[in-house]
């Protein structure tokens, strides 16, 4: 469980990723998609797919700061620039934000002055396939699950799609988003301005 | 063995009138918008001149290979058996098929998929399944893939080209060596790995990009949003490119022209020379503090170069015409058509192979991967989107002149130099002035292409 009182908070500095936090992201990641984890109980996987459809809902309407909200004060948005993810301590990866990285990319998209955003895209994001998995303990779960952003801006509609992985973690009785891995099918192609969340 | 091409191609020179295209002051908006020129662009360029293929990291045992496009031409660049760097054509010389369809691997031989033949990874043919069937000589080498006739490197950078008549790559490279030494030479070793990349694409011509390579104008606009985010927590918001507000032509950076086409934008010198003085300016980035306060416990005062590493380089080195190191990334512009452009951000890391960082090389290239994310992320999706909208807007068809004439006219604002390097303020155009005179001359020429084939 993450310390309820931080010692610095991670809007303002960033202290939290370390080698230490890399490579417990890098050892999350790896290994748990697996049957003997799988969750059974519909009413355990509704939960996580409500909380998944509902950060869709706050992405497509843009209401951020209930987005920001859904995920732990030490978080990761992270999407991978290679099919396997990597290690994002030696390669590149299309976004791998940090809580204050996520909070810049907001205050970006709010200046009216980011440009690939002015006019914003509208978006519909669809999302199914969720499963979860019991890994990591009691108060950890993952969860995988298959999105198609539909994207309009300015001279059409693209499609987006990939699949998720959310590592929730429980936190005072609560579930938080911890780090949501976003893979694109096409992550390692290059990509027309990919400058909405996705 | 060189193939002289034959068969009909078009004369790039007589297509247009290349001096009323490309005059003092401004460019007709044709050059951005016309698939003929492009074509031509094809051969008389990406073709003609060295172009940039790849990194010798991205292919560093022998047998490795990378899939990359020279112009349109899909190339097989790999380090043969004996160590030797080859761009091969990824084409069967019998139907034309591509031969690898992988991005990279290692790999001495390829089979052609459709039909079984089977060539070294020399270019030379191997075998042919049921070569009774065949009245010819498959020894003829006529018969082996073929190959970029020069290929060379410079400090780990390949290039290539199909023009036998070219200056030799260091010749053609001239001046703007100094600062790709300089960019090599702040690194450990000199060296840099690529590690991955942010790949984006716009809908425009690739132009476009070269242009804005060395443009000091549009940072404190294009980039607005860029600026405010990673100045919206500092105490005294000197983050980045904040040296571009006020005004930057009184500042002591500078662009200058160095020949052949490639330009140099040179911020550094508005930056305190100081160890951690890149540091002290690098945007925040995820992991700062931490590595930050890490790496300052454990070496003192020497911490301070050590996180100039994982800090932005302020230079833009850009080689005509595909080719651009700035911040800690390799840059390249493929064209894909003539309003579709690849811009691929390769990121770089630190190689350590002598432990002179006394074990930090991990450390600073986690985080040097995080503040290389900051501005394809945060900068460079805002040029893209300028972009395509100067592409929607070369479509008034009568409105016919893209100007590029900033510091044209002003005396003593442009200055040469013995070696005939030009160098103006910040802001100034005339880079662009000068690399499409280059352009145009390029143009206007007729090279004798050729491929070279194993004998």
């Amino acid at each position: 469980m993450t310390n309820m009182q931080l010692t610095h908070d991670p809007s303002i500095s960033s202290y939290y990723v370390n080698e230490k936090f890399y490579r417990r992201l890098v050892e999350n990641f790896t290994d748990w998609q697996k049957d003997d984890l799988a969750i059974a109980q519909a009413d355990e996987r509704d939960r996580f797919r409500m909380l998944i459809e509902k950060e869709a809902r706050l992405l497509d309407q843009l209401n951020f700061d209930e987005w920001l909200a859904m995920y732990s004060p030490e978080c990761i948005y992270w999407v991978p620039g290679t099919p396997d993810a990597g290690d994002p301590r030696r390669e590149i990866a299309i976004s791998f934000d940090d809580r204050r990285r996520m909070e810049d990319r907001i205050y970006r998209l709010r200046t009216g002055y980011a440009w690939s955003q002015a006019p914003k895209s509208r978006t519909v994001r669809m999302v199914s396939n969720v499963e979860v998995f019991a890994a990591g303990g009691s108060d950890a779960r993952m969860v995988r699950s298959n999105y198609l952003i539909s994207e309009f801006r300015v001279d059409g509609t693209r499609y987006l799609s990939g699949w998720c992985g959310h590592r929730f973690t429980r936190r005072a009785g609560r579930w938080e988003i911890e780090v949501r891995q976003v893979n694109l099918i096409d992550c390692d192609q290059n990509l027309r301005n990919p400058s909405i969340v996705l | 063995m060189l193939d002289k091409l034959s068969g009909p191609r078009i004369e790039s020179a007589d297509l247009y009138d290349w001096d009323e295209l490309v005059q003092e002051d401004r460019v007709h908006r044709l050059i951005y918008t016309d698939p003929a020129i492009f074509q031509a662009e094809m051969t008389n360029i990406f073709g003609a001149v060295w172009v940039y293929l790849g990194h010798e990291s991205q292919i560093p045992k022998n047998d490795d290979y990378i899939t990359v496009r020279l112009g349109l031409r899909p190339i097989i660049l790999l380090r043969d058996g004996n160590g030797k760097i080859r761009a091969l054509f990824n084409r069967c010389t019998h139907r034309g098929t591509t031969l690898c369809r992988k991005e990279k691997g290692n790999a001495r031989i390829f089979t052609c998929p459709y039909h079984g033949w089977s060539y070294l990874n020399t270019g030379k043919l191997r075998a042919v399944p049921w070569p009774d069937g065949y009245a010819c000589d498959f020894k003829d080498a006529k018969f082996n893939v073929a190959q970029v006739p020069r290929v060379d490197s410079y400090r780990g950078f390949i290039f290539a080209t199909l023009n036998p008549d070219a200056p030799s790559l260091l010749d053609y490279l001239g001046a703007i060596t100094k600062p790709i030494d300089e960019w090599l030479d702040r690194q450990p070793n000199g060296k840099v790995a690529v590690c991955e990349a942010n790949r984006l694409k716009f809908k425009g011509n690739w132009k476009l990009a070269y242009d804005n390579s060395g443009d000091g104008y549009h940072v404190v606009f294009s980039h607005r949003s860029l600026l405010e985010m990673e100045n919206r927590q500092a105490d005294v918001a000197n983050k980045g490119m904040s040296y571009y507000r006020g005004s930057p032509d009184t500042k002591p950076m500078y662009m200058a022209y160095m020949g052949n086409g490639h330009h140099f934008k040179d911020k550094r010198p508005n930056i305190q020379k100081r160890a951690g003085g890149l540091w002290a300016v690098e945007g925040p980035a995820p992991g700062s503090e931490h590595y930050q306060e890490e790496l300052r416990r454990r070496f003192g005062a020497r911490a301070e170069d050590i996180l100039d590493l994982a800090s932005s380089e302020p230079v833009n080195i850009n080689v005509f015409p595909n080719f651009s190191l700035l911040g800690n990334h390799i840059q390249v512009f493929e064209p894909v058509s003539v309003d579709e452009t690849n811009v691929t951000w390769y990121g770089t890391a630190v190689v350590d192979d002598d432990g002179a960082l006394g074990g930090a090389v991990d450390e600073i290239n986690a985080l040097r991967m995080r503040t290389q994310e900051q501005f394809p992320n945060f900068g460079e999706v805002d040029d893209l989107a300028n972009f395509e909208e100067i592409q929607r807007g070369l479509a008034c068809l009568e409105d016919e002149w893209i100007y590029m004439h900033r510091g044209l006219g002003i005396p003593g604002r442009v200055k040469i130099d013995e070696h005939g390097i030009i160098t103006a303020p910040a802001t100034d155009e005339a880079f662009m002035r000068e690399y499409i005179k280059e352009w145009k001359r390029l143009m206007k020429a007729s090279p004798n292409l050729a491929v070279q084939r194993e004998v």
